[in-house]
């Protein structure tokens, strides 16, 4: 029998995952949104994504509410630790969340809230990718709060990881209109996830190796067991990603490349969740530590077990019903 | 700019103004959800183009207000953590699994099914569609119903012990989410998410009216407007009066600020209509008053005893000056809106309903009010429950995340400016949007020039359509 506090770890690291690599995508086509040619290219880049951006951002909300409801503890030490990339994340998502209404109410404006749509969507993603970073170096805790200053989070580390997630997103990004898409916008998506995925492993290793430097445990969890048959595992399941993702690419496939995208980024979380365990928050603050009492968790466990499903179903749904590529003529009629 | 200001003065502006921007928007959603649900079914019904028309309409006036709710929604979900730490950690046990479910029953609800509303009639059928229509309906009225119960959890605390941590943890479910005010909050809240839709539906109506009496879309929607808010503003009042009664039981101390009783009647209390509040002399200032008839609305007789502020300790009074007067606010608003309802009925069974310009301009007049009484009625609320986070356990002061002042300051800046650029705009496209009569089949882009030919973008076939519909 599994641990209540460890079961909701699972849940949270899952709806995490869930946003990222479902925001991840639609970030990033916001990121690659400057490199549209013309009002066609745009309007079907963001048709792309118009039906379901709002619930793969909710995915977001969950992540934030799930950890306020099963680990209070590292919600309120973590949000005040990195209010500033959090703030900054939040005014970007509005830029980016309103653009999808807004360039369709007026012609003179259009281009500022296309220039919205792409600054807010790389301001988020580089906001998520500095709150990664800053949270593998560590948050100073002490007293049940957050303990350091307001400019804590940012580090040449937390920098690199903040490029980093810019880049994976903008990967996720080419490859789900390559697989949306067809003609010209294809082809040059398919130009342009050469070098993003190219940009996109340099990432994963520079960040891979200066991880441990971060905090020795690093170490110690790569090179005991379990951790190190990760430590084998891994390189050889990125390397087999890289190269679906490149073979993909050479052939013109059309999904293979979202896919292989989508399995470096699963990897990648696995690795950090690899680091992390047992912390919640590194390096002191464990899962257990921070978990809410078991009445909590039950209860808030039992909903999610009923609904989380269904939700996997009906947005599943709404995936199947707009599937297939995009065609600017028909529109959704 | 805000040197002077605490980091908790600031962090409760900061709340104050995110939590006010992002309640306009659920307020107005809920009720149009509901109407885009009754549209649709009585076009799929009935067969009329009108009901069509009208659901075309609303449905991308919705659209926008909607993505304006979320974005300003997931900056609230943050903000408990951000701003307010220790009161996340204390309550997160309680109020967080709450929170998580509003997210799995009413989030994921109207977002999943908000693409297919907006984008998927030919690509489902009417069948399906009108199911899409009314889950959104119903993900909105679920959504309220849980935040409504962490607000009510949050003035009348039940069902809970304290931990060795401090930490308020659950002892009953059942107590804490049917805490003694969600049910009167909840209807209070919910009829004036109606009233406040019924208000612009009528005010659009109205415009148009004064326009064009022929038109057919026009009429509809006036004539239904109409008719909601000649049912639910008296039902309003009802549910006020009740609610009213309740926060007397439980939190006397707002009731005396929303009364201005700063004084205890021993022999009955008056009702004062209007006055100027003193709070250093602990006065209403000009009072005009009218004797023993708060005794009588409050306890339902002329002589009853109501005690007064000066048996609540100072450090346990809330700001009565602002209670006092959005309290005013929201009630006054509520008999205008009452009376606008009667004024319709009236006309109605003269046959008039359509030739009365000045009940339209009335109309127009209070399509925005509906709005204001929210906040009111908000204000009057929160405020009224100061200095306290949780009614009576914990105070503001202690609720607070320990984050510097100038980072409390420097965001709060940021959130003011990018509130009003975004939410301007929105609501200028809004306006735009209702400025144009339903059946204009051009309700998105109207000035500027259309692309040139060649391209064959998605909105030169359909100018008014949604992004890719």
């Amino acid at each position: 029998m599994f641990e209540l506090s460890f079961i909701w770890a699972g849940i949270i690291a899952f709806a995490v995952l869930t946003y990222v690599i479902l925001d991840g995508f639609d970030l990033g086509v916001g990121i690659l949104f400057p490199f549209a040619n013309g009002e066609q290219e745009k309007a079907t880049m963001m048709n792309s994504i118009a039906p379901i951006w709002d619930g793969n951002e909710t995915w977001l909300v969950l992540g934030g509410g799930g950890l306020f409801a099963v680990f209070p503890l590292a919600y309120a030490v973590v949000m005040p630790a990195l209010y500033m990339p959090i703030i900054l994340m939040l005014l970007a998502l509005i830029f980016r969340g309103v653009a999808f209404e807004y360039r369709w109410r007026t012609e003179r404006w259009k281009p500022v809230w296309d220039v919205g749509f792409f600054g807010g969507s790389t301001v988020a993603a580089f906001m998520q990718g500095i709150a990664l970073g800053a949270l593998v170096q560590g948050i100073d805790v002490a007293d049940r709060a957050y303990a350091g200053g307001w400019w804590d989070w940012l580090s040449p580390f937390s920098i690199l990881t903040g490029f980093a997630v810019v880049v994976g997103y903008a990967l996720l990004g080419a490859t789900w209109i390559i697989l949306k898409t067809e003609g010209s916008l294809q082809r040059q998506m398919q130009g342009h996830a050469w070098w993003l995925g190219a940009g996109t492993l340099g990432f994963i290793g520079v960040v891979s190796l200066m991880t441990p430097f971060q905090d020795p445990v690093y170490f110690q969890r790569w090179l005991n067991l379990p951790g190190s048959v990760f430590s084998v595992i891994m390189p050889g399941a990125v390397i087999a990603a890289a190269w679906a993702l490149f073979a993909g690419l050479n052939a013109g496939k059309d999904a293979q490349p979202f896919l292989a995208a989508l399995g470096l980024f699963v990897l990648c979380f696995i690795g950090i969740g690899i680091s992390f365990y047992p912390n919640i928050v590194p390096p002191g603050l464990t899962i257990a530590e921070a978990a809410a009492p078991d009445e909590s968790l039950r209860f808030a466990l039992v909903g999610t077990l009923v609904l989380v499903p269904l939700i996997l179903i009906y947005t599943g749904y709404a995936y199947w019903l707009f599937r297939g590529k995009v065609n600017p003529e028909e529109g959704y009629h | 700019m805000f040197d002077s200001l605490t980091a908790e003065t600031l962090a409760r502006m900061q709340f104050a103004f995110t939590v006010s921007f992002h309640i306009i928007f659920p307020a107005f959603s809920i009720g149009l959800a509901s109407y885009l649900a009754v549209l649709n079914g009585l076009w799929l019904k009935t067969r009329e183009q009108t009901y069509l028309t009208l659901f075309n309409y609303w449905k991308k006036i919705f659209a926008v207000a909607f993505g304006m709710g979320v974005v300003s929604g997931i900056v609230m979900s943050y903000q408990f953590g951000t701003n307010w730490s220790v009161f996340a950690d204390k309550t997160g046990p309680i109020l967080g699994p709450l929170m998580a479910y509003e997210v799995l029953s009413a989030f994921f609800l109207e977002a999943g099914f908000l693409g297919i509303m907006l984008f998927g009639r030919e690509r489902v059928g009417d069948g399906l569609h009108m199911f899409a229509t009314a889950m959104v309906a119903f993900g909105t009225l679920m959504s309220a119903t849980w935040i409504l119960s962490v607000n009510s959890w949050m003035q009348t605390p039940a069902g809970y012990s304290v931990n060795e941590l401090g930490q308020y943890v659950p002892e009953d479910w059942w107590q804490i989410i049917f805490n003694p005010s969600f049910p009167y909050r909840l209807v209070h809240m919910v009829l004036a998410a109606y009233l406040t839709t019924a208000l612009v539906v009528g005010g659009v109506g109205g415009l148009h009216l004064l326009r064009d009496r022929t038109d057919a879309s026009a009429r509809r929607m006036f004539s239904m407007a109409m008719w909601m808010l000649i049912v639910v503003a008296p039902l309003q009042i009802l549910a006020g009066d009740a609610h009213g009664l309740n926060t007397l039981e439980h939190q006397p101390a707002k009731v005396m600020a929303m009364e201005g009783h700063y004084d205890s009647h021993p022999d009955g209390a008056p009702l004062i209509l209007f006055g100027i509040p003193n709070p250093a002399e602990k006065r209403i200032d000009y009072a005009v008053e009218i004797p023993n008839l708060s005794s009588l609305i409050l306890r339902h007789s002329w002589t009853a005893p109501l005690a007064g502020l000066d048996t609540i300790p100072d450090e346990d009074e809330p700001p009565v000056a602002i209670v006092f007067w959005s309290f005013r606010v929201m009630v006054g608003l509520g008999f205008a809106m009452l009376g606008l309802g009667l004024w319709s009925i009236w006309r109605r069974f003269r046959g008039k309903l359509y030739d009365d310009k000045w009940l339209h301009r009335a109309a127009i007049m209070m399509g925005p009010m509906g709005f204001v009484a929210v906040l009111a009625g908000w204000i009057t609320t929160e405020v009224g429950r100061q200095p306290f986070t949780v009614y009576g356990l914990l105070r503001t002061s202690d609720s607070l995340a320990p984050v510097a002042a100038p980072a409390v300051a420097a965001s709060l800046l940021a959130f003011i400016v990018v509130y009003f650029f975004i939410f301007g705009a929105g609501t200028f496209y809004l306006l735009r949007m209702m400025n144009k009569p339903a059946s204009t089949p051009h309700l998105g882009l109207e000035d500027g020039p259309i692309r040139t030919a060649g391209l064959t973008p998605v909105m030169q076939t359909d100018r008014d359509a949604i992004p890719g519909e």
